[in-house]
């Protein structure tokens, strides 16, 4: 447009040209109006921000990525906050006030009643409730860090001891001057491996979390002494999304080549919503379809001892997964050139020689994406998980056995959890171990499928 | 011989993905069929119309419904406007070698493939702790900046340093700034040794200080609802995209050959002829988060409430929360059956409608394209 150039640059004081004249009534059309050229800044800003909004999908990537992390975070690094939020009723004395604990500070040091919580605003429990205590010292883990000492209370920082507070969070044993025999016997793993006999060790609830805790076959950790052995639920996980994907890969890839190819006209372009119905259930309704109906079924049809178990769960999954690897694969076997069936069909081919041998194969790459696609949501389902598998975080490969995934392990434990806590950061990285493996297969699908399917199609043609 | 099994194989080749279908659509029947005639009877209009009774073993769902609703709403006036707007990039601005452009595809398809709790996580560990522990920080500050007032003013016994005990801050406080603070007064109850404690002014200020009020800071509906928002963008991103495809590219040269600018084209010519795909847009991310429960876990729902939500940082009653509750961890699970299953009923006929609503929608707009 003309007006997208510069105005014509000739002096704009009055009288300079000659008014009335062509050369000025041109220069006058040229020239964009005052509000022209504010609507055509307005229009940038606009644009600017529809480019800024569009970049946010990336921002939220790296966000969901970060904040999850970040509260993994202390199982990796350790957590330096400790020390920080460590706060003692010695906060709260006058200026040169005599310490009122000094003469009961040697009896008092080793009840936890004397903890104070300024955070809770609940009043210090009484010397008696000694359950209480380490209750209200918990919450002060809602400052963002997990709390330093234990609900020991031979670990309670006493200032006049003179001893610096322990760090459990430091998972070096601490120093023998500033650590108690206790201490030393629950924060060194070799001295509690000679207690349980095995190679976990004795946890508390507040100690700090470290990555080879991991390592081990038992799920408990709302027990006194938790396990956060990570392998029951990781293979709670692959048994349940194996079963997923055996029962729906087939079931949804024989559905796909019969609407692609087989289904008469008519009938082609109504089954796919029919299908496409299934992915608009809540996850909620088909977990409790299986809790009621399918766990009844398998129940009577296998005489089973648990009701849920990672069959049920799997065919809960299978359910969700139908509708995304049958519409992946649907549009993947569509979008194959038809002078491919018609090629195979003018060569003697038989309908069903040309949708399985020539059709199938060559919308492979698709299928792929399909199936991964498929396995990324049954991994990460939770409402189904949560209610059909029953939840059982021991080690098994039977597949007829209550079983735990990772996701309903989110979702069932972090309501409970303390903010902080260990257990709440293995909950994290649980997610984070979730996102990560998501992440790569979208990085998959997006970077390998995507590539061979444009290549092969090109080849095609 | 040859000639037979070819044949055979060749029946079952030709049937096996008849069977399958005819299988996938059996199940969806099954479970449409399961749901309407055992809950169809329970749903009574009191059942809607009432608030869970008795630690939600009788009663109805009406804050359930209010809450579901409320917070679909806010998520699609969350999610419908950056989804629509992303799609209008994607469409009418990127180049198709934009490498920018290539980067938010992936980065949406990421979002598509997150896991629902993963959401939840990132909720929790985001808006509530660092955006709303934030918001909260600050007014808790300036807060702390009238108290300091209050503190110092000549009429308080801890005036200039002096030392008082605690009982005599609580009084005063109790009357100060016309009973502004007489809730946080109460606070000071939980002093250490009590109110007989004697303390000076820097005393109080660093014990209010320390017990941060949480209001923004914690579970709520803003934050649940700008979780699912988060979930649904892509659902939005993409059937918007698939809208604005189908809108001809005659329309649009004919708007800038008119002298409209590259903006005016999108705001009057694009955005109108493609509503209906906005609209089907938004219908199916409600519909995806009306049933989603997995992020608002640990976001915002609650166990039970007497009335849906008033106030943004609310907490709210969920329908497919509620049912998660009552299926698995009511205390009378087989007394509750008639009402799982009637809430089960509601929900997944408020889903279903929804999605059929944007399916007919879409096949309306697949319908034009073609012509």
């Amino acid at each position: 447009m003309p007006d997208q150039q510069t105005p014509p640059r000739e002096p704009l004081r009055p009288g300079a040209g000659p008014e009335g004249t062509s050369a000025h009534l041109a220069r006058l059309e040229t020239r964009p109006s005052f509000t022209e050229r504010n609507r055509r800044i307005g229009e940038r800003i606009v644009e600017g921000l529809i480019f800024g909004i569009a970049g946010m999908s990336i921002i939220f990537i790296f966000l969901i990525f970060y904040f999850t992390f970040r509260e993994a975070a202390p199982i990796f690094f350790g957590s330096g906050k400790t020390v920080e939020t460590a706060a003692v009723m010695d906060d709260y004395r006058l200026p040169g006030e005599k310490p009122e604990a000094d003469t009961s500070s040697a009896a008092a040091s080793g009840d936890t009643s004397e903890v104070y919580n300024p955070d809770s605003g609940a009043p210090p429990a009484l010397p008696g409730d000694s359950a209480a205590a380490p209750a209200v010292k918990k919450k002060d883990a809602a400052t963002g860090s997990p709390k330093g000492d234990t609900s020991s209370g031979s670990e309670v920082y006493n200032p006049e001891s003179g001893a610096p507070p322990a760090l459990p969070a430091d998972s070096t044993p601490a120093p023998a001057s500033a650590a108690t025999a206790e201490q030393t016997a629950k924060t060194n793993d070799s001295n509690s491996r000679l207690i349980v006999g095995n190679d976990y060790p004795i946890l508390d609830r507040e100690t700090p979390i470290k990555l080879s805790y991991l390592y081990y076959h038992n799920w408990q950790p709302n027990s006194d002494h938790p396990r956060y052995g990570i392998f029951p639920i990781l293979v709670g996980t692959l048994k349940t999304t194996l079963i997923a994907l055996l029962i729906a890969a087939p079931l949804s890839i024989l559905a796909a080549l019969y609407t692609a190819f087989f289904a008469p006209k008519r009938l082609r372009e109504t089954l796919k919503p029919i299908i496409e119905i299934l992915a608009g259930f809540p996850s909620v309704v088909v977990g409790f379809f299986c809790l009621m109906t399918v766990a009844s079924l398998v129940q009577t049809l296998f005489g089973i001892d648990y009701r849920l178990n990672a069959f049920v769960g799997g065919i809960g999954l299978a359910l969700a997964v139908i509708p995304i690897i049958y519409t992946i694969s649907d549009d993947a076997l569509r979008a194959v050139p038809g002078s491919l069936r018609e090629a195979a069909l003018a060569i003697g081919a038989s309908e069903w020689q040309a949708a399985y041998q020539v059709m199938l194969p060559a919308a492979t790459p698709g299928i792929f994406a399909a199936l991964l696609l498929g396995l990324g949501r049954a991994f990460g389902e939770t409402m189904i998980a949560l209610m059909a598998t029953g939840n059982a975080g021991t080690f098994s490969w039977n597949f007829f056995e209550p079983v735990r995934t990772f996701a309903a392990t989110i979702g069932a434990e972090m309501g409970e959890v303390q903010h902080g806590s260990p257990h709440y950061q293995i909950l994290f990285l649980l997610g984070v171990i979730l996102f990560i493996f998501s992440f790569a297969i979208n990085l998959v699908t997006e970077f390998y499928v995507k590539q061979r399917l444009i290549k092969k199609f090109r080849g095609a043609e | 011989m040859r000639e037979h099994r070819k044949s055979f194989i060749g029946f079952l080749a030709m049937r096996l993905p008849m069977l399958a279908t005819l299988l996938i659509i059996l199940t969806i029947v099954l479970i449409i069929g399961d749901f309407f005639f055992a809950g169809i009877g329970h749903v009574t209009w009191e059942f809607l119309t009432q608030p869970p009774r008795n630690a939600n073993t009788e009663g109805g769902i009406l804050p359930a419904i209010i809450g579901t609703a409320e917070l679909v709403l806010l998520m699609s006036l969350a999610a419908v406007p950056v989804g629509t707007i992303t799609a209008i990039y994607l469409t009418e601005y990127a180049r198709q070698t934009s490498i920018f452009a290539r980067i938010i595809r992936f980065a949406v398809n990421t979002l598509a493939g997150v896991p629902s709790v993963v959401f939840g996580l990132f909720g929790l560990g985001f808006f509530i702790q660092t955006v709303g522990g934030q918001m909260d920080q600050v007014r808790w500050d300036q807060r702390m900046k009238s108290l300091h007032a209050v503190i110092a003013a000549p009429a308080s016994p801890v005036a200039g340093n002096h030392i008082a005990t605690v009982a005599l801050v609580q009084t005063y406080l109790q009357k100060a700034d016309n009973g502004d603070w007489t809730d946080q007064a109460t606070k000071l109850n939980g002093f250490p040794r009590g109110t007989v404690a004697r303390v000076n002014a820097d005393i109080v200020e660093r014990y209010f200080r320390n017990s941060v009020e949480l209001n923004w800071g914690k579970p709520g509906l803003i934050w649940a609802a700008l979780t699912l928002a988060l979930l649904t963008l892509p659902v939005v991103i993409v059937s918007v995209e698939e809208s604005l495809r189908t809108v001809p590219r005659d329309i649009r040269e004919a708007s800038l050959a008119l002298g409209a600018t590259k903006l005016e084209t999108i705001i009057k010519v694009v955005i109108p002829n493609s509503l209906t795909g906005i609209l089907t847009g938004s219908i199916l991310a409600i519909g995806r988060g009306a049933g989603e429960v997995a992020p608002i876990l640990f976001t915002g729902v609650v166990y039970s409430a007497q009335e849906g939500p008033h106030a943004l940082t609310d907490q709210f009653m969920h329908l497919g929360y509620h049912l998660y509750i009552l299926a698995t961890q009511s205390t009378n699970v087989e007394a509750t059956q008639p009402l799982q299953y009637a809430t089960t009923l509601v929900l997944l006929v408020l889903t279903l409608a929804l999605n059929l609503s944007a399916i007919l929608l879409r096949s309306h707009i697949r319908r034009r394209q073609v012509a």
